[in-house]
């Protein structure tokens, strides 16, 4: 993989051209946003296709199950609002209408993590993974940059059953190819190594793709893997992967609990158990500050994953 | 159909209401029995629809959402009744393996439900976002969503209540089962709705009134609603019920909300109610 930087953008703004885009392949692609509609940057889609673009105004619940009567009739319609928003407030409206249900309704969440900065915790949600990924019908997507974001959003739209697509709001390194087709479920392959795999996810990838050629001169060849798909995990591609490297970090801007780690945890504890750090927020709620400054005071930063693979390095011999 | 064949299947729709609940000894009897004559008058008589052949987009036909889930057993015994599958079938509600699950459900692909309820406040959220579909797609069929009385102190009742007339909703029905008692005893105890007409009179809604459990009375009003979909507004009818109606020991009372009866209770009011169309 080239780790060119084509430019700095936020994965939001490629959802919203996913979705702009969606909508012009599937006249059936509907979007409905509560009140984010700038945030979420659906204003091209509703600018283009203003009878298929419903503002729902802050009524979360009643915006999820309106997405679901409507998917009934053949539509695919994505939900917009922050992630905080689009999962804890309504659990039970995507349990019981959209998963349980087995809808074709696309969540879309923005301003995932602590990245959303200086808003603080109450919008910051770190366990919306791990909700989404207990459900079943649902598929749990977090993309890396602004190009998959918008590969996935259009991955999403083809797709037939309820979606949760998860992103963030600052602009990071956009380098992943301009047209990649997005295959979902697939794990996407980084950089091949042979003495420690580091999964990662979102923001996460290209913090682990700094962290690679700091681990080179250590000495630590380290494979690099992309779980932009939580949920159906690429278990294939997880066992490959430690069957060669027999130690595992995974990077995510999530809790530990219920997250990519924990995924990836159970995976090897029932086939392959090895030793696994986790770079993850530890059980505890963000704060308000600049994304960098909350990325480094949660953890989640380069030299986190560094001291990480080392360890665990460690810990295999 | 005339007020008199619709009064016969209303009969056998209870008959089968006390044997399904009492055949497994758990469900809903006294709402489901309430609400018989309304979603009776519905399906026989005042919906558009193919029951021999089933859609789950809901094209081309009227549609309607059962949002408080719980009165499952008078949504399948009319399905059954109306054709959507074999009336035998009521009597697996509830057991293990069945497609009449507790609550409806489309996880086990029962003809004629098209979402599942049960976790209540979420069917006219659905229903406002059937309609809209409908629009979009040129057809002309009306939604018709049931809720319950209770179920009215979700808060997400209001939020759809707002949006549907600021968006001009107006082909959807909304009925509420308007029995006055819940769970924990009678609405005025449990949480005072208050004047429920004024509420979503306030909303923007076309508000209109009828007795729930009279046959007449529930056809001349489903049919004024229909004439007057398409106006700008949408409707919603505060049914009038008797929660229990039909069995007179469960009337008067919200004992019978989510109790079963016994053999002796059973065939007591079974002797209430005529057969008509034979039990299942």
């Amino acid at each position: 993989m080239d780790f060119t930087i084509q430019n700095q953008k936020d994965t939001r703004s490629g959802f919203g051209e996913g979705l702009l885009e969606a909508g012009r392949r599937n006249p059936k692609v509907v979007a409905f946003c509560a009140d984010l509609t700038g945030s979420l940057k659906m204003g091209d889609f509703a600018k283009e296709f203003p009878e298929r673009f419903f503002q729902t105004g802050i009524a979360e619940a009643n915006m999820v199950n309106m997405a679901a009567g409507m998917a009934l009739s053949g539509f695919v319609p994505f939900t917009g609002t922050f992630a905080a928003f689009a999962t804890g407030r309504v659990y039970d409206q995507i349990r019981q209408s959209v998963a349980y249900s087995n809808k074709n309704v696309k969540i879309a969440a923005s301003h995932a993590g602590v990245t959303l900065g200086e808003d603080g915790a109450t919008h910051q949600i770190l366990e919306d993974i791990g909700m989404m990924k207990m459900l079943p019908n649902m598929t749990v997507i977090v993309p890396c940059d602004f190009n998959q974001t918008k590969n996935a959003t259009l991955a999403a739209a083809e797709y037939d059953g309820p979606v949760y697509l998860r992103f963030g709001r600052p602009k990071v390194p956009n380098f992943t190819p301009v047209d990649e087709k997005f295959v979902i479920g697939k794990a996407q392959m980084l950089q091949e190594g042979t003495d420690v795999t580091i999964f990662a996810c979102g923001h996460l990838v290209w913090k682990a793709i700094e962290a690679l050629p700091i681990l080179k001169e250590m000495g630590i060849n380290a494979e690099l893997i992309n779980i932009h798909t939580i949920k159906p995990l690429d278990v294939e591609a997880v066992l490959k992967s430690v069957k060669k490297t027999r130690c595992v970090v995974t990077a995510e801007e999530h809790q530990r609990n219920g997250g990519l780690g924990d995924s990836i945890a159970q995976v090897l504890a029932l086939n392959m158990p090895c030793p696994m750090e986790m770079v993850a927020v530890n059980d505890e709620f963000g704060q308000s500050g600049t994304p960098d400054e909350l990325m480094k005071a949660y953890h989640l930063d380069t030299p986190d994953i560094v001291e990480a693979v080392k360890k665990v390095v460690a810990r295999k011999q | 159909m005339t007020i008199n064949e619709l009064e016969r299947i209303a009969s056998q729709v209870r008959r089968d209401i006390i044997r399904m609940v009492h055949g497994c000894q758990s469900g809903h009897p006294g709402g489901s029995l309430g609400a018989t004559d309304i979603v009776t008058a519905l399906y026989f008589d005042q919906m558009q629809i193919d029951p021999a052949n089933f859609r789950m987009d809901g094209n081309g036909e009227d549609m309607f959402f059962l949002s408080n889930g719980h009165i499952s057993p008078m949504f399948y015994s009319i399905l059954a009744r109306r054709g959507y599958f074999p009336v035998k079938e009521l009597a697996t509600f509830r057991r293990l393996g069945t497609r009449l699950q507790g609550h409806p459900t489309t996880a086990e692909g029962l003809p004629g439900v098209r979402i599942a309820s049960g976790s209540l406040g979420q069917g006219l959220s659905v229903a406002v976002g059937a309609a809209q579909a409908k629009k979009l797609n040129g057809d002309q069929h009306i939604v018709y969503v049931l809720m319950g009385d209770g179920e009215q102190e979700e808060g997400q009742i209001w939020e759809a209540a707002m949006y549907a007339p600021a968006k001009g909703v107006d082909n959807l029905i909304a009925i509420i089962d308007y029995n006055k008692k819940q769970i924990d005893g009678p609405t005025d105890e449990v949480l005072n709705l208050g004047d429920l007409r004024a509420k979503y009179e306030a909303f923007g809604w076309y508000v209109l009134e009828m007795s729930g459990n009279n046959m007449q009375a529930v056809v001349n009003t489903l049919k004024f609603a229909r004439a007057n979909t398409h106006q700008g507004r949408p409707q919603l009818i505060l049914a009038h019920t008797e929660m229990g109606f039909g069995v007179d020991f469960m009337m008067g009372t919200h004992k019978w909300h989510g109790t079963a009866p016994n053999d002796e209770q059973a065939a007591n009011a079974l002797s209430q109610l005529t057969e008509t169309l034979g039990d299942y």
